[in-house]
């Protein structure tokens, strides 16, 4: 049904009364050259794929907790998610941003290649797993192994770490401000520059956050895996 | 041809500690490290080759040989997808990746595919817009990695495969050695030039069965589930793999068996890991039939499928379709011992064959980048070894052949459609084969296990 607000024209969606698969054939089909601004979409009820593969700068706001892959692969469309989300939120993300209020489950941004992703409160283990380019925002703290085999982009945690950061990094930078309970292999945490709270101070702001960048420790690749080695530690 | 007494009298060699493995052992005493390598398992293995065709005769009444109509169309991808797969042929080209093959072998991959009205497939590291231009139907893999994975090129292709994992490496992830990785290479990667690439071995964004259903749910919803949805296991635990991904929602299953090649990989997974071709397909048909989906969920067997024999053997077995990489690369010229230059002559490549340590007819050594005839390589002298136009030709003759010879036999069989060959249509010429593919052993009705 669609309404007009402030001069802007609204679609509203009812998961209750329509199915993912109308509203995301609405989202793919129609919505790109009907000039819809914004998405709003009622009763989520934790349902999976609400509003994956996104292609056109709209608003998309799900009124309540989503399941699995939502967002997934967006580009340009700006996506709210009022409550808490399921497995790989905004995975392969190319632009746009995507902000959960809530809380994330596993895999949060994964392999993500542009874009934002905020989380507001904590996101679970293998935030930020495989990222490409991404930037991933997190209020809270993360699980363990998050960012493993990030290649680029930078992952900032506001709160903890868990064990195993950063394992195998390529190029990705992590920014935490708690407690890192254990670095994976080939990370480690090095001193921040000028270029770091710089980068860091935008990716807050952005992100809605005001925390001092100083608190924030920095954590990149140590790049000894970059070339296969047979004589270093026989664990890997 | 007689004993040779001195054998027998001091210098016999052990079967378990001949000089192959003594050889072996001296490297790795030397070295402190495994081989790495390209193609598949060298170990003989039960193969197509161990069963036979119960071609027509007084009981079976066969068709005329190249004058009766043999039907080769294949659909693919029925179950759920709104545009299934139409091939001409039921022999499609093995998802390879760019950056192990050269831009130009992608193209030419895509050229042959369209002018024999064949599917072609994407490789670790994403779809190259020269494979796009050139393939009117492209599978789109959708790998452990990632690398380069982009929702425009999903929304372009024609279909999407998860691969789960690789018949020479099953569980194993791969390696692209930085030899390789050129700027072009590594920008589609999002990784430094140069470095040594490994393509994980296990999905970012999800972990088993049950999360798979979810991520194919997914891809469906992104693409409007307009295209079908592969699934590629490396044949280990066939059945339940093929079930699972059954159940996950696939439309197509491609198992490779352990024949299968790879870029690059250690020679002890090529060699040791996963169940030979034969004893996939058998497996995984049964496995179909069990779950009452034979025909509704097509099944594409790869995996040291080299002649029209052994594709139609497959089909026999219960496949839909096949899927050809190295058969490919050696078509255009892997392992020969000359390349042509832009006049056509030949060219010899012994040489630097030799630099790489190896001969004409042994080299497995795509990883080192420096392939001698220009096909997996990223060197753009060595690119030009391998003129487009010849391999395109070659690829379509090669496959071309294949789909005679397997409309040949199945003419022989009495079949006006290729599909319509069956198990009864095999007899096994080995035990081993017998047992695996549940096949009666030839002049019995005999399958070990079973009877
Ligand atoms: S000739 Fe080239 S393609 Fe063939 S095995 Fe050697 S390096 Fe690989």
């Amino acid at each position: 049904m669609e309404q007009r607000a402030g001069g802007s024209r609204i679609v509203d969606f009812d998961l209750e009364k329509q199915t993912v698969r109308e509203l995301n054939q609405y989202l793919h089909k129609e919505l790109p050259k009907n000039g819809v601004e914004e998405v709003r979409i009622f009763n989520p009820d934790g349902a999976h794929h609400i509003a994956v593969g996104m292609d056109a700068p709209a608003k998309v706001d799900i009124m309540g907790n989503a399941g699995y892959f939502v967002a997934g692969m967006n580009k340009h469309a700006e996506v709210t998610v009022r409550g808490s989300v399921g497995w790989s939120v905004a995975e392969n993300i190319m632009s746009g941003t995507v902000r959960v209020e809530g809380y994330a489950s596993e895999c949060a941004g994964a392999s993500g290649r542009g874009g934002l992703l905020v989380i507001e409160k904590d996101a679970s283990s293998r935030c930020g797993i495989s990222m490409k380019g991404n930037d991933i925002v997190v209020g809270g703290s993360v699980g363990h192994f998050s960012a493993f085999m990030a290649q680029a982009g930078r992952l900032v945690v506001c709160g903890d770490a868990g064990d195993g950061l950063g394992d195998s990094l390529y190029e990705a930078v992590i920014y935490v401000r708690g407690e890192m309970k254990g670095l994976g292999a080939d990370a480690r945490e090095e001193p921040t520059t000028e270029e770091d709270h710089a980068s860091l101070a935008g990716l807050l702001e952005r992100a809605g956050f005001d925390h001092d960048t100083e608190e924030f420790k920095r954590v990149a690749s140590a790049r000894s895996l970059y070339h296969w080695n047979a004589d270093r530690d026989q664990g890997y | 041809m007689g004993i040779d007494r001195e054998d027998v009298a001091g210098l016999e060699e052990s079967s378990l500690y001949n000089r192959r493995v003594q050889a072996w052992i001296q490297t790795a005493a030397e070295r402190g490290r495994y081989d790495i390598r390209g193609l598949g398992a060298k170990r003989k293995v039960p193969h197509f080759d161990d069963l036979t065709f119960l071609t027509g005769s007084a009981s079976r009444y066969p068709l005329e040989g190249y004058r009766e109509r043999c039907d080769t169309e294949t659909v693919l991808g029925s179950r759920y997808a709104k545009n299934p797969i139409r091939l001409d042929i039921p022999i499609t080209f093995a998802g390879m990746s760019f950056g192990s093959l050269s831009a130009n072998v992608k193209e030419d991959l895509g050229r042959a595919a369209t002018e024999l009205g064949t599917s072609t497939t994407t490789g670790d590291g994403g779809m190259t817009d020269e494979e796009r231009d050139s393939s009117e139907t492209l599978v789109y893999q959708c790998l452990p990695s990632r690398y380069g994975f982009d929702p425009d090129d999903l929304r372009r292709a024609d279909a999407v495969e998860v691969v789960i994992g690789q018949g020479a490496k099953p569980g194993g992830g791969g390696m692209l050695l930085g030899q390789k990785i050129s700027e072009r290479v590594a920008d589609m990667r999002t990784l430094p030039a140069g470095i040594d690439q490994r393509s994980a071995c296990r999905h970012p964004d999800w972990t088993g069965p049950d999360d798979l259903t979810i991520k194919i749910e997914e891809l469906r919803e992104i693409t409007d589930w307009e295209i079908p949805v592969y699934v590629k296991v490396g044949a280990t635990r066939v059945e339940n793999d093929v079930k699972l991904a059954v159940k996950a929602g696939a439309d197509v299953v491609v198992v490779d068996g352990m024949e299968g090649g790879t870029a690059a990989t250690q020679d002890v997974f090529i060699e040791h890991a996963g169940i030979p071709t034969l004893a996939a397909v058998s497996q995984a048909a049964e496995a179909l039939e069990d779950m009452k989906m034979t025909g509704e969920v097509q099944l594409i067997i790869s995996g040291g499928i080299r002649t029209g024999a052994d594709v139609a053997k497959a089909i026999a077995l219960g496949a839909d379709a096949v899927s050809i990489g190295q058969g490919a690369m050696f078509a255009l010229g892997c392992n020969s011992e000359v390349w042509h230059d832009e006049n056509g002559e030949p060219v010899s490549a012994v040489e630097d064959y030799e630099k790489l340590g190896t001969k004409p007819g042994f080299c497995h050594h795509m990883h080192t980048g420096m392939c001698p005839v220009g096909i997996a390589t990223q060197d753009p002298e060595l690119e030009k070894r391998l003129d487009p136009e010849w391999g395109a030709r070659r690829l379509r003759n090669y496959f071309q052949t294949l789909n005679m010879e397997l409309t040949t036999l199945a003419r022989a069989c009495g079949k006006s459609n290729v599909h319509h060959l069956e198990k009864e249509d095999l007899a096994s010429l080995t035990i081993e084969a017998a047992a695996i593919a549940k096949v009666p052993l030839a002049g019995t009705d005999w399958i070990p296990g079973k009877f």
